[in-house]
């Protein structure tokens, strides 16, 4: 599925998230020996929030859900919930439920039985335990396999036990650790529509680590990008694509064009390339999109910057082609088209001058 | 996959190797069990249940084969009781030191079971290094005789050399637990405690029986422990088929204790393996 249809396929679905903070990061860094893995990370999540940390693998983001969860601590910082510290409470007692990566459910219990298990240890009458396990089964559509073992059921049904493992305690927060990852790409696809809805029936703030962008652009409320343990940008699946911070987060989030150049008195310049700009004058970076570079007709749109060049090569993508031209100077630019609308080698691109995106080469730090 | 030939070929010789050391004797002992000893200590031939039915009246063999499986079930509970903690300390807290540890634990088995025999002999015998210890601190006045020569004699020693064999499936099997099953469970709210009774100890218990079975058969079939700490009221089984197959002189006697033996053995292992299975879900 390609970032723009990721997208919209959100767009449809998102329904404005309340303000109200329930989960405060505040400078959180953590060290194992010399290797530092978090550093200085601050991070709110609001309440019934969908806020998906992204990263490469390495980036630190299993290790920042493993801070919220307990399982590790902190070197330093604090994790607050609805104005309670919540980094020195063991995770037994934090109203926090986790769906683990390869679902870690209990192997020598029933469906039924791994789904009580958080509320029979919290000794919970026994008939609400039934009740509760029942319509927890018959959210996740298991409650045909309750009396099963595991073991005899498919990746798919294991990842639904483990969400109503963890949703049948009603946590204030729940933490999905790469929780798609080992399900084949249809699946996966049909389970982030559903988790998605889930996410919305139920109200509950979810915050889900993935090392796919796809999958974040389709699901999240907003966006945490990690790199190499700092916090690259936090912000909207639409802002994070249309106005990313650097030039990591443009190339991560999507296919882009990097144009390295500078500006003097207003004016950037990238090779040949010329256009207007408000930035002040040094060095400069700009991310501009395959699908803003159109083939230009030849009553060109006036102000739009032009550049002709000659065609590497060209990838069929569906509905699109992805089309890799050089220009005269040596300049590699990646454009998305129709598909089969180009036949010559040669190509004229142009693209407006606002649809070059000025990016940093490292986050800002307040 | 292979041919025919090829898997003969690799499979002819353990089969053989079976049969040559372990049927052949077997039926042999089977064979001795339902002959008899004649007056001239020569073995008859003769098809008869004699010697079964020696074994049920003379209270001497029945008892000592029903106290040598107390004395086994007693080490199998201390090797378990002492065992579990120490597999499970290695297997969840000892970071770092594990392998130092666990190899503390194997190095026992390289010492001469003999030699560990004699240690406790040593310790425990009236002038031995725990009653001197204990008269030197007025504990006592007299050296203790329980000590050395009596079926605790036995237990002691036979925990000290089997736990070693009780330790290792056990630690085995708590390795085999994914440690994320134990963060699931806290995850869900339990204690460490609950988290143990109800996840780690039930995963574990695959190991459990087999320690506690390496620990039951192994200490039923011993005779050297009894034999130099246990004195008279320690004395096992398998010193009486010793003594049968050799001073005595009575083999058919010996092969029909061997056999009951064996059955118990076998039930148990058969028993022990249907837990295991029950138990294992990987």
């Amino acid at each position: 599925m390609a970032i723009e249809t990721a997208l919209a396929t959100n767009a449809t679905a998102n329904p404005p998230v309340s303000k109200v903070t329930l989960l405060s990061i505040r400078k959180v860094a953590k060290t194992f020996g010399s290797n530092v893995v978090l550093r200085d990370i601050s991070l709110e999540i609001a309440e019934g929030e969908f806020l998906t940390i992204l990263g490469e693998s390495g980036s630190g983001k299993t290790t920042l859900l493993r801070i919220i969860a307990g399982f590790e601590t902190a070197t330093s910082g604090e994790v607050w919930m609805g104005g309670e510290r919540l980094d020195r409470e063991p995770p037994y007692r934090r109203r926090v439920n986790t769906v683990f990566q390869h679902y870690a459910l209990f192997p020598h219990l029933t469906v039924e039985q791994n789904v009580g298990y958080g509320l029979r240890v919290a000794r919970r009458p026994e008939a609400e335990i039934r009740q509760r396990v029942a319509e927890a089964l018959e959210k996740v559509k298991m409650s045909a396999h309750a009396k099963k073992k595991p073991s005899k059921i498919s990746g798919g049904q294991q990842q639904r036990v483990a969400l109503a493992r963890a949703l049948v305690n009603r946590p204030r927060l729940l933490l999905l650790d790469e929780p798609l990852s080992a399900l084949d790409a249809n699946l996966r696809r049909q389970m982030q529509v559903e988790l998605k809805s889930l996410q919305r029936e139920v109200g509950i703030a979810f915050v889900f680590v993935t090392h796919d962008q796809e999958e974040a652009m389709v699901m999240s409320d907003r966006i945490a990008l990690l790199r190499s343990g700092e916090l690259e940008q936090v912000a909207t699946p639409r802002e994070i694509y249309n106005r990313p911070a650097t030039a990591y987060v443009a190339q991560f989030i999507g296919h882009t064009n990097l144009l390295k150049g500078e500006v003097r008195q207003g004016i950037a310049r990238c090779g040949s390339l010329t256009w207007k700009t408000s930035l002040p004058d040094g060095p400069a970076q700009f991310s501009l999109r395959p699908e803003n570079l159109r083939l230009s007709a030849k009553s060109a749109v006036p102000g739009a910057v032009r550049v002709s060049g000659r065609i590497l090569s060209q990838a069929f993508h569906g509905a699109t082609d992805l089309i890799r031209a050089e220009s005269g100077d040596g300049l590699v630019l990646v454009a998305r088209t129709a598909s089969g609308g180009v036949t010559q080698d040669r190509v004229e691109l142009e693209f407006s001058a606002a649809d070059a995106i000025p990016v940093r080469e490292s986050p800002e730090r307040i | 996959m292979f041919s025919r030939a090829y898997r003969t070929i690799v499979t002819a010789p353990p089969l053989i190797w079976v049969a040559v050391f372990l049927l052949v004797p077997y039926a042999l002992m089977f064979c001795y069990s339902f002959w008899s000893v004649s007056a001239a200590q020569t073995i008859v031939h003769s098809w008869n249940v004699a010697n079964y039915q020696e074994l049920l009246q003379k209270p001497v063999y029945w008892e000592t084969l029903l106290r040598s499986m107390w004395i086994a079930a007693r080490v199998m509970l201390f090797s378990l009781l002492l065992g579990y903690p120490l597999a499970y300390f290695l297997s969840f807290y000892a970071g770092k030191r594990k392998d130092l540890l666990y190899q503390m634990v194997i190095i026992p088995l390289w010492v001469s079971y003999l030699v560990r025999a004699y240690a406790w002999k040593t310790i425990l015998g009236s002038d031995g290094v725990l009653n001197t210890l204990l008269q030197y601190v007025h504990l006592t006045k007299h050296p203790l005789d329980f000590l050395l020569y009596s079926p605790f004699a036995v237990v002691l020693t036979l925990t000290h050399i089997y736990t070693p064999f009780t330790i290792l499936p056990i630690y085995a099997s708590l390795e085999h637990i994914p440690r994320n099953l134990v963060e699931a469970s806290h995850d869900l709210g339990a204690t460490p405690a609950q988290t143990f009774w109800k996840v780690i100890f039930p995963l574990s218990i695959p190991g459990v029986v087999a320690g506690a079975t390496f620990a039951f058969v192994l200490s039923l079939g011993d005779f050297l422990a009894p034999l130099l700490l246990g004195g008279p009221s320690g004395i096992m089984i398998s010193n009486i088929v010793v003594s049968l197959f050799g001073a005595a002189y009575n083999w058919p006697l010996g092969a029909a204790i061997s056999l009951c033996m064996l059955v118990v053995v076998v039930s148990l292992l058969f028993f022990s393996e249907r837990l295991e299975k029950k138990w294992s879900f990987s």
